[in-house]
């Protein structure tokens, strides 16, 4: 609470004694997920998840690029490797733990630039309105035209296989969605009487933006570009899977599900696993992601 | 109302243009020359220069576009390179293969999440609202690629219920209402309906269990009106959103369908699409895409006229 | 309490140029119309006449009141005085200068000299700041120093009766409407400023919450000298804090003058109307009629002539054929500051009652 005073105004508050404490407005919303049992499981869950990844190269067992045709498709739940071994006899842990970090980055990689990029392209165009205003959403029409698979299969497409080019593309997808949001934001909170009053005040644009806008439209383009989290993940590890996102042999979750895919007649349980943990990681998302707005939403 | 008709339809047309400026310019970001694909790196000189002008290679890039865009008007999408057929009859016969997947998968999804975000709006916060949310979570969580792939193993591996691939057994030529086609289209329409299972579900549960709870239905009951009139007036109220929602539910399975094809082999335009990707080829990458964005681009339109029919505050807003 | 003004701040006297006879501000011929859309291909040449060439002025350290109903423009009039939304026509000049032109005062300099207090308390702050730092970005924005933009703004919380220990780092929404009036009067006084705009200040507010305001309003006027445009519907309150008041009516003045000479001779009949309709404290005085029968007309480009005439009780066809203009009304007892737009006050309109203006 300290540190938003001084962060807003620069100014230490004097150290009168007695000064009564008000909570800062996202610690509130913390605290009330907190309280949700479904947000703390998903949270860690997810951190479960992320640990892994992070700390792969700590934790994993084995190998990851040498496997032994021999011990091929080995069942979950072998001797030698705990959920058993993909289609080249690599270890499948590792494979998983690995394949982890590239799949977590194709989701969260093209959301946070679609964040920032949108977040700011939606500011202007909401602020300064005019004809900035209607030539900037005239444009991201075109792209709201395009199914978002359409679109990231497209682009990825047109560039060719490699993750860089994926996660272009699902920024190129997630940017127009935020931008419309935050234009959106950014028009009401413009019309509101204390951005008229901080026009009152003679500061500059920037500093109104700044200070009185910023602040007030980040909330609920933040809570939007949360529930994107999930779809990016799932539409990476899509493209992977068609081939157009991480090659072989690097390990990603959607490009797993890809090449063991001729083995889910021979074992079925194993072709699946990579699918599995994209399925956890995307609902620990989206759990995390309601839980977000609804201690948001009660508030407002 | 026809002014409202009539301005959106205005507004479309730079929009359906924008489309087809960006369909054009996808091939020109890819890295490499376009030439790659259709002639071989150490063909003569004479040759790459004839196929360049067969294929408009020759010219500035606006014209292309423009006399790309003239033939695709009149239905010329060109010819593929790697299968020498013409482009539009190719996206022709996917479409309606996709179209079919898509309409059967979204129906099936809308009129079940109608019903269960129906029923656990009313029944709010007992056991059928939190089997619907946790089915609503589920669907817009599970990678729909991979939730074809353990049904496969399930209903096809395992119980041999259904076949794993493709559209019938005569492959893709002729479609017919006979059970040797619908066992073909059961496991991919269950996996795609499960996109818009999830996103209705979950719109009609916040819309029906809002709408109770507002002072007009309470002033409704009061006057002694039965469940089912007052259902009749909230499926009215509901309807303008539903609808939305499942119009472009049905435009984004249209576009979205490409990953559940693959899994299935569906003889769709998702199918093609990927095929074209790998292939290079060109003029079928643009006709697919361009046929898509224009459905998606017309069934928007569509939805919202069709809004506006319903609640006329649309139109005058 | 004690009176802290000398610690919050000495009044602008040094900014004081025209001297006391200067009006503070002078208002001419001022215009705005809005267009009305049509769709986004429909050139539009209907217009909604917001504010149609008025003129006033406001004299140093009085209260100018302005009245009328909803949609007559008085919103529009204060927001093109404290600069939110250029003028389609005429002129604003703030003790003898121009503003924001050449040869005039710069619009900062003027941003500190004139401040405006909102309707709605809450949309007013900014939801993430706290009551400190909302009434602080005001001084540190003109260069004021941040420790003495602190001590100003608690003193201010102090003068508003707001503890600014208790007070000082709470968010808007935990305060009541009567608490964050009073933040933004502290916030509006802290820019130090000549003239405050109070659009609808108390309308919001409970009527024992309203008298709380209305109070330290008074007091905060004579401390620092203030001049005051103060914009409201209720004519009770209206009559208790200004000094003149203004009628306006589809974004024109109709009447204006003294308070008491218009409280207890409006000469317009619309004036009158507003008058009678408001409720006395007298059983003995109740009102038989209502005071105006008809709608008003539509405000979309509207039609020549005077335009109460359709809810005019003494309408003629002079009123149809000229629109009355802002005129000294002769019968009045001040008649240098008492003026009417309406053709029954000027003898050479050619009304049938105009001659007998002085029995009015």
């Amino acid at each position: 609470m300290y540190t938003r005073a001084v962060a807003i105004t620069g100014v230490n508050p004097l150290p009168s004694a007695a000064i009564s404490q008000s909570r800062g407005y996202w610690m509130g919303v913390l605290v009330k997920m907190s309280r949700d049992p479904i947000a703390i499981v998903s949270a860690i869950m997810l951190l479960l998840i992320i640990g892994a990844a992070v700390f792969a190269p700590l934790l994993a067992p084995a190998d990851l690029y040498k496997g032994s045709m021999l011990q091929r498709l080995l069942p979950i739940g072998s001797a030698s490797n705990l959920l058993g071994t993909d289609e080249l006899g690599r270890d499948m842990v590792t494979r998983l733990m690995y394949g982890g970090r590239l799949s977590l980055l194709m989701g969260v990689i093209p959301v946070a630039c679609a964040f920032v990029i949108g977040t700011s392209i939606g500011l202007i165009a909401g602020y300064i309105g005019g004809w900035v205003n209607m030539v900037t959403m005239r444009v991201l029409d075109v792209f709201y035209a395009f199914p978002s698979v359409l679109l990231a299969v497209a682009v990825a497409g047109a560039l060719g296989p490699g993750m860089s080019n994926s996660l272009i593309a699902l920024a190129l997808v997630f940017i127009p969605q935020v931008v419309r949001i935050a234009e959106s934001v950014t028009t009401q909170v413009r019309q509101l009487d204390y951005v008229e009053a901080a026009r009152m005040s003679g500061a500059s644009t920037l500093s109104i933006i700044r200070v009185h806008v910023l602040g007030n439209v980040l909330g609920p383009v933040f809570v939007y570009t949360t529930g994107l989290l999930s779809v990016s993940m799932i539409l990476g590890s899509g493209l992977s899977f068609l081939g157009l996102g991480v090659k072989p042999p690097e390990p990603e979750w959607g490009l797993m599900l890809n090449t063991l895919r001729s083995a889910i007649f021979r074992n079925p349980w194993v072709a699946a696993l990579p699918g599995v943990f994209i399925f956890l990681t995307s609902i620990a998302f989206n759990l995390l992601a309601d839980s977000l707005r609804s201690a948001m939403d009660i508030r407002k | 109302m026809l002014s409202y008709i009539f301005t959106r339809l205005l507004l479309t047309i730079p929009i359906a243009l924008g489309v087809t400026l960006v369909t054009f310019m996808l091939v020109y970001i890819a890295p490499g020359d376009p030439l790659n694909a259709i002639a071989p790196a150490d063909a003569p000189v004479e040759v790459i220069d004839a196929l360049k002008a067969a294929y408009g290679l020759d010219q500035p890039v606006p014209v292309q576009y423009g006399r790309w865009l003239l033939r695709a008007v009149k239905g010329d999408l060109g010819r593929s390179i790697a299968s020498g057929r013409e482009v539009a009859v190719e996206v022709g016969s996917a479409v309606s293969n996709t179209l079919l997947l898509a309409s059967v998968a979204g129906f099936f999804g809308v009129a079940m999440g109608c019903i269960l975000g129906a029923l656990a709006g009313y029944w709010h916060g007992g056991v059928v609202d939190r089997g619907a949310t946790v089915l609503s979570v589920i669907g817009v969580s599970v990678p729909h690629y991979w939730l074809g792939l353990v049904l496969t193993i399930v209903f096809s591996t395992w119980l041999g219920w259904f076949p794993a691939m493709g559209a019938g057994p005569g492959g893709s030529a002729d479609w017919q209402f006979d059970f040797a086609h619908l066992r073909h289209l059961v496991l991919p329409a269950l996996t795609l309906s499960v996109i818009p299972l999830g996103i209705i579900t979950r719109t009609v549960r916040v819309l029906v269990s809002d709408m109770l709870e507002q002072e007009f239905v309470i002033a409704l009951r009061a006057r002694g009106l039965s469940n089912r009139s007052i259902f009749r007036h909230v499926a009215k109220n509901a309807a303008p959103t539903i609808l939305a929602v499942s119009g472009l539910q049905i435009g984004y399975l249209m576009g979205g369908s490409i990953l559940v094809e693959t899994v299935f082999a569906w003889p769709g335009t998702g199918f093609l699409l990927n095929t074209a990707i790998f292939q290079r080829d060109i003029p079928l990458l643009q006709g697919t895409i361009l046929v898509l964005c224009m459905f998606f681009v017309g069934l928007n339109l569509l939805v919202d006229i069709m809004q506006s029919l319903i609640d006329p505050r649309i139109a005058r807003g | 309490m004690n009176v802290m003004e000398s610690k919050i701040g000495s009044p602008n006297q040094s900014l004081d140029i025209g001297g006391p006879a200067q009006p503070l501000l002078v208002v001419r011929n001022l215009r705005k119309f809005f267009p009305v859309r049509g769709g986004p291909f429909e050139s539009t040449n209907k217009f909604v006449h917001a504010v149609d060439d008025i003129s006033f002025s406001v004299a140093k350290g009085t209260t100018l009141g302005v009245v009328g109903e909803s949609g007559c423009g008085k919103s529009t009039t204060a927001r093109l005085i404290a600069k939110l939304v250029q003028p389609d026509d005429g002129t604003i000049i703030f003790d003898g200068e121009g503003v924001d032109e050449f040869g005039g005062i710069e619009l900062k300099t003027f941003r500190r000299q004139l401040q405006m207090v909102f309707q709605d308390s809450f949309a007013s702050l900014n939801p993430r700041l706290t009551i400190i730092d909302t009434i602080a970005y005001g001084p540190r924005v003109h260069g004021v120093s941040k420790d003495e933009a602190l001590t100003r703004a608690r003193n201010l919380l102090t003068r508003v009766s707001l503890d600014p220990d208790q007070f000082g780092f709470r968010y808007p929404h935990e305060l009541s409407g009567g608490q964050r009036q009073r933040i933004n009067i502290a916030r509006a006084l802290a820019f130090e400023p000549r003239m405050v705009i109070l659009d609808e200040a108390v309308a919001a507010l409970d009527k024992s919450v309203q008298a709380q305001v209305l109070n330290l309003l008074q007091e905060l006027k004579a401390e620092h000298q203030l001049t005051y445009l103060f914009i409201s519907h209720d004519l009770h309150v209206v009559h208790y804090m200004c000094d003149e008041v203004m009628v306006m009516y589809l974004g024109q003045i109709v009447e204006t003058g003294p308070v008491d000479t218009i409280y207890r001779r409006a000469a317009h009949p619309y004036t009158r109307a507003l008058l009678s309709a408001v409720p006395s404290m007298d059983p003995a005085n109740r009102t038989h009629q209502p005071p105006l029968a008809g709608d008003p007309p539509n405000p979309i480009n509207p039609a020549p002539g005077c335009r109460f005439r359709d809810r005019c009780p003494y309408a003629e066809s002079v009123c149809t054929a000229r629109s009355p203009r802002l005129l000294q009304s002769v019968a009045s007892k001040a008649p240098d500051t008492h003026r009417v737009a309406c053709h029954m006050s000027n003898m050479q309109s050619g009304h049938s009652l105009a001659t007998n203006a002085s029995q009015a």
